[in-house]
């Protein structure tokens, strides 16, 4: 069996001050599992979009980590309004973020764009009303059909 | 010497110690434990910042120095000195009872080691103002720093501006000057007076350069109690002491070490941050974010950078004040001439000294990693969190261990026992599955004997 952890933290909506906290644990452990620093940085910096955006756009949610010798995968997953249409959300500088989150330096509509940018897979699913789910994978070697 | 070597210029006097883990409480990289009750330092943790020397209560961390005596191997002695030894006096002690006194120690010769900083200003706004260069940039003055990044923050290990340190540059200018002057490179004995434990390991042992101008280094304290000594007994300046005919000092110059000593004179947006834990803390934000925009990072280990130097004697917020009152003078022309301007300038060896400002890539040398394979760091890594959820999470330090979770990575390394744990002791008392005698002579084991009596 191929060894494996997971990681499990909570992010509240709104809670700006805490924002970066589980991408910040996450880079802990990839840095303490000898994970190339590349792949850290990039890592990070998706979830850390990931993470500001359940902030700043849902109301709770949950960010797992897990990771075994070959990829991490982080999965983003919060209660919130949804995306209605997601092609749009992704693109460049698309934000419906409110005057109020542009004031703390957020809303320049970069955030999914540069998750995908910074991950080798990304899945979103979204359902209008409920929540929406963020998917990022990241290989730690270069796989053969990419 | 008896005792343990500590890490470099840092060392541990064993029979003084009362392993009582105030040290171990204040390391930022968390380098050190107790065991048989004394502080045991894991050496390629610690990046000399001298937290654990400023708090030990008695005396049992000292700084290694070279004796004083090896000046006198030299036919020229030079003092390099940097402007916080000045900065230790209040104004009545003035520049040339300073230097006075250090001649009489045996010096022939004193140079100021800011007179570096000239030459590295232009060269590292040069590189702070290229286009394609890694942001942000972050100098590469502190020693302490540097080697918290290679050993805490590899990720930033080529932000680091590779250029030599003003002391460095200074040593190289003063040593040429002298051989111009026809001076054998044999005879000549360059020691810089110095304000921490991380200057002293940075030259032993450079990080991205190979040797070093400077032949030895004395510590600031010792210097310090001998200019005392000798101002209280009434000795006063001779007046054929001076320091060496040179170009004077400008303001910048001379507040380089200060803290925005750097970042004041950096083309871009530059941010000034000291003591080691505002530097880490800012450092993981960074790790978090895509930081880009700033341009420029001077980072420095103590509190008021060098002027909190932990060989420094004065309060550190005297000093800064004197000298910055000093650069005022200087910038108003209304210093008490103590640089005769005979137009001798650092600058007048400038091509030579550019040639040598580069230094090597800092290499990273993460501390952070459970194990090389990852497949095994994986299996430790499972092991730790495992461990954690027996642990009280309430980091007391009673096991010897800094915090519940460096124990657990200490017993994943195979260098701790989870019964060191005082939480875990009375759990597995209870049950019957230890016996008092034992977790005794385990209590022992990390504390000591003595502590028990
Ligand atoms: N978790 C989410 N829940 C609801 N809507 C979201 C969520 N994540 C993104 N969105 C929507 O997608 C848009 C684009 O997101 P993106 O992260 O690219 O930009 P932003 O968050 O608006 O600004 P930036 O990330 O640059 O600060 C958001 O404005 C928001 O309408
Ligand atoms: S700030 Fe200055 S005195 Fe303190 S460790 Fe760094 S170089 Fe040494
Ligand atoms: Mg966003």
């Amino acid at each position: 069996m191929s060894e494996k952890v997971g990681v499990e933290y909570n992010v509240d909506g709104g809670n700006f001050t805490r924002a970066g906290y589980a991408s910040s644990e996450i880079k802990k452990i990839l840095k303490k599992l000898n994970v190339d620093m590349g792949i850290i940085k990039r890592t990070v910096v998706a979830t850390y979009e990931g993470e500001v955006n359940i902030v700043a756009h849902a109301y709770s949610g949950t960010i797992y980590a897990d990771i075994d010798t070959e990829r991490v995968r982080i999965v983003l997953r919060d209660e919130g309004p949804g995306i209605p249409d997601i092609e749009q959300a992704m693109e460049e500088g698309f934000s419906t973020a409110s005057s109020q989150v542009r004031e703390m330096g957020f809303g320049a509509g970069m955030g999914l764009p540069n998750m995908k940018k910074n991950a080798d897979v990304m899945n979103i699913s979204s359902e209008v009303g409920k929540g929406t789910t963020v998917e990022i994978i990241l290989y730690f070697k270069q796989i053969a059909s990419s | 010497m008896t005792g343990e070597v500590f890490h470099h210029a840092l060392k541990f006097r064993t029979e003084v110690c009362i392993g009582c883990s105030h040290c171990m409480n204040v390391c930022p990289t968390r380098a050190i434990r107790i065991q048989g009750g004394k502080a045991m330092l894991i050496g390629d943790r610690c990046v000399d910042c001298g937290k654990c020397y400023n708090v030990c209560p008695v005396g049992a961390i000292i700084v290694e120095q070279d004796d004083f005596r090896r000046i006198f191997d030299y036919k020229y002695r030079v003092a390099l000195i940097p402007n916080v030894l000045l900065g230790q006096f209040p104004e009545i002690v003035s520049i040339s009872q300073i230097c006075s006194v250090l001649m009489g120690m045996g010096f022939t010769h004193i140079f100021e080691v800011e007179h570096g900083t000239r030459l590295l200003k232009d060269a590292m706004g040069k590189i702070v103002g290229e286009k394609d260069r890694k942001r942000p940039l972050i100098s590469s003055f502190c020693p302490a720093i540097v080697r918290l990044i290679q050993v805490r923050f590899p990720m930033f290990a080529d932000n680091i501006i590779l250029l030599k340190t003003p002391l460095d540059v200074s040593a190289a200018y003063y040593k040429k000057k002298l051989l111009d002057q026809g001076a054998a490179p044999e005879q000549i004995g360059v020691f810089y007076i110095t304000p921490c434990a991380a200057k002293i390991a940075a030259i032993k042992s450079p990080v991205g350069e190979e040797g070093s101008s400077i032949t030895g280094v004395i510590n600031m304290d010792f210097i310090y109690n001998k200019i005392y000594t000798s101002v209280k007994q009434g000795h006063k300046a001779e007046k054929s002491c001076s320091l060496p005919a040179m170009e004077r000092l400008g303001a910048g110059e001379m507040l380089w070490t200060l803290t925005e000593g750097e970042s004041q004179q950096m083309p871009g947006r530059a941010l000034a941050i000291d003591e080691i834990s505002n530097v880490i803390e800012f450092l993981e934000m960074m790790e978090n974010e895509e930081v880009t925009d700033i341009d420029f990072l001077e980072l420095r280990a103590c509190d008021q950078s060098c002027a909190g130097g932990i060989l420094t004697s004065g309060n550190r917020f005297f000093t800064v004040e004197r000298l910055r009152k000093r650069a005022q003078l200087v910038e108003s022309g209304a210093d008490e001439m103590l640089y005769q301007n005979r137009g001798e300038s650092i600058a007048d060896l400038a091509g030579y000294l550019r040639a040598q400002l580069s230094v090597d890539r800092v290499k990273p040398r993460s501390m952070d990693k459970l194990d090389e394979d990852m497949g095994k760091a994986l299996t430790k890594m499972r092991r730790v969190q495992e461990i954690m959820n027996s642990l009280p999470h309430v980091d007391c330090g009673i096991c010897g261990s800094p915090t519940c979770n460096a124990l657990a990575e200490d017993i994943v390394q195979g260098e701790a026992d989870i019964r060191q744990c005082i939480y875990v002791q009375k759990k597995m008392e209870q049950q019957g599955e230890l016996p008092c005698a034992e977790s005794m002579e385990i209590m022992k084991a990390i504390w000591g004997e003595k502590k028990f009596e």
